[in-house]
């Protein structure tokens, strides 16, 4: 076994590396204060500073993080909504459709989701004169459809596991189903909820192909404006920017398993 | 308020935001996707005529967009193509997946959240920002090639980016915590002492593996295929970005015939045509889905 | 009631015919598709009462307590608690609680809170529910651990907590789903007597499930035998274990020897013969049996005497081998052959060092035991 072992280990590591290579690389050449990627300029932080004047990029990421934000908000609520349906109420018409549609963008290639919502957007503005143009709230809305699927599987496998005498036991004891709900189911799936939000928000903020369709002009989120630049070419204010991302990232994650330590020793 | 929630009135309310949200967001647009496909284009806006004339009282559907489609060789050749990378990543994606998957399930288990956590952590970095890096490795003056130089190994760059080679390693790149992950639940959730049954019983360790493992995680396994190949046979970015003039994948041609030629009806059959494609897919991932879910439940 | 330390006054309400029950089960029955779990049961249990279900699983006790509780609906039939129908009231509004298997309590609450979770849903001003947390807390004694959480109490601390919690609402029932499962031996037989000594201060009617019969005849001050989903017999723990009405209870609790013959002779005493011994059955006070019907003896291991002498005469008595014996320190259980082949179980307390030593296998013995303490069966 011993053997077998070092050799998963190896492939582990393998993979390890091959992922966290290209982002290494990124934040080494932020620093780089040479425009290419063979001559090492010398360690330097101007592409930070260009990054921090380029209003565009800022505006961008300020936009997207507000979308994020809502979508996060929004997508946990409805996600929720959703997994409690399905796992709790066991029978009703129409489940297979609604399972269908929960389950189906999880799949989904972007790029007909992306179009679909377009058209939806424009049928309605010719119908009902709203959504006015591409906007902000076009995207929240495009990025809340795709995000509840991903919110319910999260929501929903915490769901299922929990321990329904539970919820008996608080009825048992007076307890209305809302109040069931409020006291006693939503304290112990928040964890759930917590990282049901968390990946609303990760999704939204990296989206391309679904945010490229439904915004405008007067509304450009952070990935659509990285796009056009990488597709113009190299562009180390990038570097910088993914430096940046990289380090809230793994600060995010760092916290959140101090605060997943402590609560998984709570049990439940 | 008190007796709303009660009953079978509370279990509607619940449901009928979800539900309601569903219908009108997604389950509409693609109904009106297939409509603008039978539509024709037109200058202006919107880009496509309206399918039922009220004025003639005449329905103006055509079918101009799918025999477009059938016709000329580009949308078949694109489709292949897309299946055919689809494919290739979907394996590279299993190939590297599992063992890792596997090493996870295996370690120590106060490791494996840190280990997963590894894993998913290039996932909440940017997507566009990691694929941009490797446009960097892969150029001809790249890293990679600048390092295989730079060790005598060749002398001319090779030529990966903008070739099909650079889409696979993207897409693998991409994809591989969403093989990852399933797997590693399947797995996980294995009781060990099947395989001490199988060693009991005079097994060997390797064919223990494809007696018992492999076809236990086959639910696993099916998972991280489905949530790999069906988004990647759609993907637009990646073969944007490292593919090439000759990378023929049916996202490029979608996103072109949008926003290139603004033809939003050829568009539709475009988008209409990959549905139909992967409607199969998409089932058997949801008829998994739901069989996994309820053995949860 | 049970046997437990103090004096006791010896209640029956169940013999008076002009008492009111407080439970009433009638005509209830219980489908879940084409699954029958509950049928036609019709049942009363009075106030004060420690009423036990007892009863394979699988045999619908589960489901029966279930609907008292308010947690399924019956197919058929009414459950009144104290003269209120409440078949169709959720379980919210019945003044019924219940103490699950698995205790279900409040993993991110503490004890506390668990326990004055109930007293709030009623609205009672906070003073109210900190002195009933106490006094409850006090019964359990569990005072010290008002601030824990579940996960840091142990598995009987945690059973406590379950119990105060369904006390602190002062229910009119108290029902118990298999409250003992978790506890080891020695735990379980300590919180048994407690158990009952709590429901004799706060005398509260309780209603058990449990698959235990040594539990259900320690605690109960009745029974009810269940079986596919109907009540075979509802007596005392000794109606049920000296005078079982029927086979199935009277090989479900405890053991029992059964022989089968035809009757011989109308009522008083009795004669059966069984083809599997060589001697005719008498029997004592057997009620209407009619000659020649097809009936069942039953006597029990612990009236039977087992002997290398033979017995004296009036006895029932049957020759054979000692083919087992099991010896469980207290007791020794003795497997006998007879020429027949038939094997009859004869129990004997060790009484002296060296009484288990003074039959062994294959010993010649002479089995025996007084008519008056055997049963004849009809179902």
């Amino acid at each position: 076994m011993n053997n077998r072992g070092f050799a998963l280990y190896t492939a582990l590591a393998l993979v390890y590396a091959f992922l966290y290579l290209p982002i290494a690389l990124l934040v080494i050449y932020s620093f780089n204060a040479s425009k290419l990627v063979t001559v090492w300029g010398g360690f330097s932080t101007k592409w930070y500073g260009e990054l921090l004047n380029d209003h565009q990029v800022l505006d961008a990421a300020w936009l997207s993080l507000k979308i994020a934000f809502v979508n996060a908000c929004l997508a946990t609520l409805l996600g929720t909504l959703a997994a409690v349906v399905l796992v709790r109420f066991k029978r009703f018409s129409g489940r297979a459709l609604f399972t269908g549609m929960v389950s189906a963008p999880l799949v989904m290639p972007e790029i007909i989701t992306g179009l679909a919502l377009l058209l939806l957007f424009v049928g309605m503005e010719n119908l009902l004169g709203w959504p006015d143009g591409r906007s902000m709230t076009t995207i929240v809305i495009a990025h809340i459809t795709f995000s509840l699927s991903f919110v319910t599987v999260v929501v929903r496998s915490r769901l299922s596991q929990m321990d329904r005498s539970l919820e008996e036991a608080a009825m048992d004891l007076g307890a209305r189903p809302l109040t069931v709900f409020l006291r006693i189911t939503l304290p112990i799936i928040a964890p759930a909820l917590a990282a049901g939000w968390l990946l609303a928000f990760t999704l939204s903020v990296d989206d391309v192909v679904i945010s490229a369709f439904v915004s405008g002009p007067g509304a450009t989120p952070l990935p659509i404006v990285i796009f056009s630049k990488v597709r113009l070419g190299v562009s180390p204010e990038i570097n910088a920017l993914a430096t940046i991302v990289v380090a809230l990232v793994a600060l995010a994650i760092a916290v959140a398993g101090r605060v997943m330590m402590t609560r998984e020793n709570q049990g439940g | 308020m008190k007796s709303l929630l009660e009953g079978r009135g509370g279990r509607f309310l619940v449901g009928l935001a979800p539900y309601a949200w569903l219908l009108l967001f997604f389950l509409v647009p693609f109904l009106i996707v297939l409509k603008i496909s039978l539509s024709e284009p037109q200058m202006g806006i919107p880009p496509y005529m309206p399918l039922i004339d009220w004025a003639e009282g005449a329905f103006k559907g055509t079918l101009a967009g799918y025999r477009t489609l059938l016709g000329d060789d580009l949308y078949l050749l694109a489709y292949l193509g897309s299946l055919r990378l689809a494919g290739i990543s979907t394996l590279g994606c299993l190939a590297l997946g599992y063992p890792a998957a596997y090493a996870i399930a295996r370690a120590p288990r106060h490791r494996r959240q840190a280990l997963l956590m590894l894993v998913a952590l290039p996932f909440w970095t940017s997507f566009l920002i990691r694929v941009y890096a490797w446009i960097g490795i892969l150029k001809n003056e790249g890293l990679l090639n600048m390092a295989l130089m730079g060790m005598g190994v060749i002398t001319e760059p090779l030529q990966i980016l903008e070739t099909d080679t650079a889409v696979v390693i993207g897409m693998v790149y991409s994809y591989l915590p969403f093989m990852i992950l399933p797997l590693y639940a399947t797995l996980e959730k294995m009781d060990l002492s099947l395989l001490e049954a199988a060693a009991d019983l005079g097994c060997r360790p390797f064919k223990a593996f494809l007696a018992v493992t492999l076809p236990l995680s086959m639910p696993g396994i099916v998972a991280g295929c489905m949530l790999v190949f069906i988004p990647a046979v759609g993907e637009f970015v990646i073969p944007d970005l490292l593919g090439g003039p000759d990378t023929l994948v049916i996202g490029k041609v979608l996103w072109a015939e949008f926003f290139d030629n603004r033809d939003w009806p050829t568009a539709s059959a475009v988008a209409v045509a990959m549905l139909v494609l992967l409607v199969v897919p998409i089932m058997v991932f949801q008829h998994f889905e739901a069989k996994r879910a309820e053995r949860e439940e | 009631m049970a046997q437990a330390a103090g004096k006791r006054e010896v209640v029956a309400p169940w013999n008076d015919p002009q008492a009111v029950p407080l439970i009433r089960f009638e005509g209830i029955s219980k489908r879940f598709g084409d699954f029958v779990a509950v049928e036609h049961v019709d049942l009363a249990i009075f106030k004060g009462e420690f009423f036990s279900l007892l009863g394979a699983s699988g045999c619908g006790k589960t489901t029966l307590l279930r609907m008292l509780a308010g947690f399924e609906t019956p197919t058929t039939g009414r459950i009144l608690i104290d003269g209120q129908d409440v078949t169709t009231v959720p379980p919210y509004e019945r003044p019924v609680n219940m103490m699950f298997q698995s205790y279900a309590l409040f993993p991110h609450m503490s004890v506390a809170d668990n326990i004055a979770f109930g007293l709030k849903q009623d609205g009672l001003p906070k003073p109210v529910i900190r002195d009933k947390v106490a006094a409850v807390l006090d019964l359990v004694q569990m005072g010290r651990f008002s601030g824990r959480k579940p996960h840091q109490l142990s598995g009987g601390q945690r059973q406590r907590v379950a119990l105060a919690r369904c006390l602190a609402k002062e229910p009119k029932v108290v029902l118990l789903d298999e409250p003992l499962a978790a506890l080891d031996k020695k735990l379980r037989e300590a919180t048994q007597l407690e158990l009952v000594n709590i429901q004799d201060r706060v005398g509260i009617t309780f209603v058990m499930v449990t698959h235990d019969q040594g539990e259900a005849m320690t605690m109960s001050s009745r029974i009810g035998v269940m079986n596919a989903g109907r009540i075979e017999q509802v007596g005392g723990p000794v109606d049920i274990y000296e005078y079982p009405g029927s086979r199935f209870v009277a090989d479900f609790i405890g053991a029992a020897n059964m022989f089968q013959g035809t009757a011989r002779g109308g009522e008083g005493a009795l004669a059966v013969a069984c083809p599997e011994l060589e001697h005719d059955l008498s029997v004592a006070g057997a009620g209407k049996v009619t000659d020649g019907a097809p009936v069942t003896v039953m006597v029990r291991p612990e009236k039977v005497m087992i002997a290398r002498d033979k017995p004296e005469s009036g006895l029932n008595w049957a020759e054979g081998v000692v083919s087992d014996i099991a010896y469980l320190g207290d007791v020794s259980i003795y497997h006998v052959r007879l020429a027949s082949g038939r094997k009859v179980q004869a129990l004997r307390t060790n009484l002296h060092h060296g009484e288990e030593s003074r039959l062994t296998w294959e010993d010649r013995v002479f089995l025996a035991w007084h008519p008056a303490d055997s049963l004849v069966l009809t179902k």
